[in-house]
């Protein structure tokens, strides 16, 4: 049951997007969400949800991917719509009016363009972990916030953590199922009872995974240390990112559509 | 063995906290030779473990040295070349493996050398092959079997070109088709020439070693061939140490009176030697 959990929900593939280079990836992602909030005009929109879905059908990434990412997200939808739909102010009558509560035109049309908005920013942002392994994501990032180690902030190490960090959660996932396991051995009830009896369950898995994980972060500083590891000075990489002349068209093209739409705001 | 040793421990002493009596590692003095097996063996506690780590200086002796082709632990200019001569591989390669996909974390440690990206990537793959695991490169780890891991935690120790491999218990969590998979690496680094020291509780193990030492409270108490060391069937279980079965058949058949030569302590040898005894007495 626990090993369903994906982080990241990477979906392997060969396609333009898929080779892309990560760092042109996360730009563009950036660049994405900024453009979804300037141009908030239907027109805009309109065209974003179609850029999103020529990028998907490029990725060749099945449909039914993109519900699953927005299932979570669905109260958040329909909270933000009902709040737009309720307290967005308007000039003249309103449709609807009850109590307190009046609906005007200008709610109605600020609460569609606020949902799928947040739609869009969704499944743009899903899109870039589809088509990019964390590791590479990693390394992108890290690339990316390089400039900033100028300023003393410490890039190489917390590309490491996370790199580690991904690295054990299915390790530390197959142990909190071996100990939940043992646990239920010995009598313990972790499924059923109240709220806080369950809590109290909890008790006795997480503290022999906390130990647990100490001791292999013990071992694994020892092992690192094993081979040479002395933080990021004068590393090398097995793996160097390169921005190709196929990535700086891409960026080309991008940047072109993304013009596009936020030229439709002065429209 | 007529070049000088590569691993030299001399009058090693070693405690994990200087205001306690006892000492983990009490007076050790060894040495590794170019190209040589050597198993460790001995009970829990007896400072096997520790011993091990001096040799790559993760711990530093208090009293005595080890040099590493001539190179002293203690010297921090050194420490990097001691590190990538002696590599080190311990129990649980969950515990050892850093990054999410196998050709990354074999190359981490020439990535942390400063190996130019080329060389990174023809040094991985030939330390991939020799351990067996080149056509699971791009897997993730913990998709792995046991043995698989711990053969890509030997990948990414050789991935350096070390002259020496310490294995500190390698084996001790797999089960025996992964140790047996980790037994055929160790051979294969042999034949290339690596030497190796195997800390170990199996008997088996120990068997195919050159040379056979064990430990006991922090002492050297027994050194030779694997024939000479496991044949003194009950000094060994003095030690609290299990003795090969050919061994035990052995003794015992002798002490029922039987003539069996001395030094039997695998099936085969043992076999054979019944076989001669069988066909020697008048049916």
């Amino acid at each position: 049951m626990l090993r369903d959990i994906t982080i990241g929900q990477h979906f392997p593939g060969n396609s333009i997007l898929h080779r892309c280079d990560p760092r042109l990836k996360i730009v563009m992602t950036i660049a994405y969400i900024v453009v979804l909030f300037v141009a908030s005009n239907p027109l805009g929109i309109l065209l974003s949800l179609a850029l999103l879905a020529l990028l998907y059908s490029l990725a060749k990434i099945p449909y039914r991917l993109i519900l699953k990412s927005l299932k979570p997200i669905v109260p958040i939808v329909i909270f933000t719509a009902v709040l737009n739909l309720f307290f967005m102010g308007g000039e003249g009558e309103p449709l609807f009016h009850w109590w307190l509560l009046s609906i005007y035109a200008e709610g109605i049309r600020y609460a569609i363009l606020m949902s799928v908005r947040v739609i869009a920013l969704i499944a743009g942002t899903s899109l870039l972990t589809y088509t990019t392994s964390p590791i590479v994501l990693t390394d992108a990032i890290e690339s990316l916030l390089r400039p900033l180690e100028k300023v003393h902030f410490p890039v190489h190490e917390l590309a490491m953590m996370m790199t580690i960090a991904l690295r054990f959660i299915p390790t530390l996932i197959e142990e909190t199922e071996k100990i939940m396991n043992a646990q239920k051995a010995r009598g313990a009830k972790l499924d059923n009872g109240k709220f806080t009896e369950r809590i109290h369950a909890l008790i006795p898995i997480l503290i022999p995974l906390f130990i647990s994980a100490f001791r292999r972060a013990d071992e694994l500083a020892m092992a690192m240390e094993c081979r040479c590891y002395h933080g990021g000075q004068g590393r090398t990489r097995l793996k160097v990112l390169r921005f190709t002349r196929q990535d700086g068209l891409c960026a080309l093209a991008m940047a072109a559509m993304l013009a596009v739409i936020v030229a439709t705001r002065f429209l | 063995m007529n070049t000088k040793p590569m691993l030299q421990v001399r009058d090693l002493h070693f405690r994990y906290d200087p205001e306690q009596p006892t000492y983990a590692v009490n007076g050790v003095s060894m040495e590794v030779h170019r190209g040589e097996f050597v198993a460790v063996l001995g009970a829990n506690g007896c400072g096997k473990s520790t011993l091990a780590k001096h040799l790559n200086a993760i711990l530093l002796p208090e009293t005595g040295t080890v040099l590493v082709e001539g190179m002293d632990t203690r010297e921090e200019d050194h420490l990097y070349d001691i590190r990538q001569k002696v590599g080190m591989v311990f129990q649980n390669p969950d515990n050892q493996i850093v990054a999410t996909i196998v050709e990354e974390d074999v190359a981490f440690a020439l990535e942390n050398l400063g190996v130019p990206t080329p060389e990174i990537r023809t040094r991985i793959d030939e330390a991939m092959k020799m351990a067996g695991i080149y056509d699971k490169k791009d897997k993730a780890p913990y998709k792995l079997s046991g043995g698989q891991k711990q053969r890509v935690a030997i990948a990414g120790v050789i991935a350096m070109r070390p002259d020496c491999l310490v294995l500190d218990e390698a084996t001790a969590m797999l089960d025996p088709r992964g140790r047996a998979q980790v037994m055929q690496t160790i051979r294969t680094l042999r034949a290339a020439g690596i030497s190796i020291v195997s800390i170990t509780h199996y008997m088996e193990e120990a068997a195919q070693a050159d040379r056979v030492l064990v430990m006991n409270q922090g002492k050297i108490v027994m050194e030779g061939t694997p024939e000479e060391v496991f044949s003194q069937t009950e000094r060994l279980k003095s030690y609290h140490l299990d003795v090969p079965q050919a061994a035990e058949l052995r003794d015992q058949l002798v002490a029922a009176g039987l003539p069996m030569p001395e030094n039997v302590i695998t099936p085969e040898a043992c076999a054979e030697a019944l076989f001669q005894l069988l066909q020697g007495s008048p049916a």
